[in-house]
């Protein structure tokens, strides 16, 4: 027997996918800036393993000689960016969807358990919960990366205004070096992300973007369904 | 996307509980067909509508070398920076044990042979109540500008590419320039820099000798007391690569602003021009 069942409400699924075209416009742009000085690599002393970014990939995306570009996409996006974050937050925060997503003391067993599933390493199936403690471990870390790219940004966007935050991110370059990585956090999370939502299927992926999802149940379906 | 709100159950969800499985798995499954429909049509017409707008953003016509929205919106950007910018913030200040030699990045307006001896700074937007303002410009010699008081500091120069570099600069205060030559004011009284700086002329306009590169400043950056008008880098005279004999220095802005080999300071109530904010980049350049 199956039913309809409510997995995300509206207001979430607009906020993920209005964030994926904005932040996309913003790793974009911010390429286009960090061309002008891109001195961060993988390595030790004078090995390095890999540089960010080779010739190749910037030819190949067009991404050379447009910092003045770039700052201007990225000083308009930054808004839509930081207000679609803001309203999520405050949105979970007040609906009470943080219940759901903010990782509890299971949640890092949990993870472990759905890692070692994933990677075909446990036969144990994960909790058929909506989120599970890996979910929940990552979607709460995508929000705190993001607040931490907003004040890593504001902290080279204004280091005078704001020396304060400057100052307790480590300095100018410190603040920079991490909105790197911030980013490349990001790009990280998509990878995997994607690939989670391709292998938990299209289901799953369907409620996205409609909110609801078929479930099987074993006996018949109660009066009361699609809360 | 789906239009539905939680308080909307699908009609599957009335389905009567005497119907049989199959029947209502196929209701479930109509209802989800309907359900998906509605949502990617609103779905696509959202990506649809978003890819038309970026399409549209990326091909306005071209102020300044970037699309006329994304330089209304740098000037919005300006706007608010300014309301929340205060002259007592400080660029942070480092020991001097830090200061190295920056990069000799821009070479724009340095490319004649710098004739020390016959170098003039041209003042011009002087107060009329201003006596040594008569006919002609005003001209200075670097002395007279080394006469006004010497202030070190040691401050992140931060260029605009993204790196930065901690120097040790000496030099003289804009702001206390301003005190010893006058602009003009804006109500037409005569100026007082330190009682009424907001009644000054809005915008300083600074050029190299041969006028090929120009940058402007808004006055509440100008008055900003890290801002030195600066002839010694890391405890020697300014070699010319670094802007010899004078140069601004101006840490509440990108490097771009720091002009080297300044020729001419004029004071003036219009927007400058500047050489930078021509090709793409932000007028206002601020931290």
């Amino acid at each position: 027997m199956k039913r309809l069942e409510k997995k995300h409400p509206l207001a979430i699924r607009w906020f993920h996918w209005v964030n994926f075209p904005v932040l996309s416009v913003m790793i974009w742009s911010g390429m286009l800036i960090y061309w002008a000085n891109d001195v961060y690599r993988i390595g030790f002393g004078s090995v390095t393993l890999f540089k960010f970014f080779p010739e190749w990939f910037y030819s190949a995306l067009n991404f050379s000689h447009r910092l003045a570009d770039g700052m201007a996409w990225h000083f308009f996006f930054m808004w839509f960016f930081a207000v679609n974050g803001l309203l999520y937050v405050l949105y979970t925060a007040i609906s009470g969807e943080w219940r759901e997503l903010l990782p509890n003391r299971h949640s890092l067993r949990e993870a472990i358990q759905v890692t070692l599933y994933d990677l075909h390493l446990s036969k144990v199936h994960p909790p058929p919960r909506k989120f599970n403690g890996a979910q929940q471990i990552a979607y709460t870390s995508i929000i705190v990366m993001g607040v931490g790219s907003l004040l890593t940004g504001l902290a080279i966007y204004k280091p005078v205004q704001f020396a304060w935050l400057t100052s307790l991110l480590g300095g100018y370059e410190w603040a920079r070096f991490i909105h790197f990585w911030l980013t490349m956090g990001y790009v990280a999370f998509f990878f995997v992300h994607v690939a989670q939502v391709i292998k938990a299927g299209w289901n799953n992926f369907r409620a996205m973007v409609t909110g609801y999802e078929i479930v099987s149940v074993k006996e018949a379906p109660p009066q009361e369904v699609g809360q | 996307m789906s239009e539905h709100t939680d308080d909307q159950k699908p009609a599957a969800a009335e389905s009567d509980a005497g119907d049989s499985a199959r029947d209502s798995d196929r209701n479930v499954e109509r209802e989800m067909r309907r359900l998906s429909r509605r949502s990617f049509l609103w779905g696509g017409a959202a990506a649809a509508l978003g890819a038309g707008s970026l399409g549209w953003l990326a091909t306005r016509r071209a102020d300044d070398g970037i699309p006329w929205p994304l330089r209304r919106s740098l000037e919005i950007n300006e706007q608010l920076a300014r309301d929340y910018f205060r002259n007592r913030r400080m660029a942070l200040t480092f020991p001097r044990e830090l200061a190295k030699d920056p990069r000799a990045n821009g070479d724009i307006g340095l490319e004649d042979k710098l004739d020390a001896a016959s170098w003039r700074l041209t003042v011009q937007g002087l107060a009329e109540s201003d006596e040594r303002n008569s006919d002609d410009d005003l001209e200075l010699t670097l002395d007279q500008i080394k006469a006004l008081p010497r202030v070190e500091m040691v401050t992140e120069l931060k260029c605009i590419e993204g790196w930065s570099t901690v120097v040790h600069w000496a030099g003289a205060r804009f702001a206390d320039f301003i005190n010893a030559y006058e602009p003009t004011t804006q109500s037409g009284k005569s100026p007082d820099p330190q009682k009424r700086p907001e009644d000054l002329v809005r915008y300083v306009s600074l050029e190299t000798e041969d006028g090929s590169y120009y940058v402007g400043l808004e006055m509440e950056s100008a008055l900003h007391s890290q801002t030195l008008l600066c002839y010694e880098m890391n405890g020697a005279p300014l070699t010319a690569e670094h802007g010899a004999p004078l140069r601004l220095v101006i840490p509440v802005k990108y490097g771009i602003k720091n002009i080297k080999r300044i020729g001419t300071i004029r004071f003036t109530d219009r927007r400058p021009a500047d050489y930078w904010a021509e090709r793409g980049y932000d007028w206002y350049a601020g931290h």
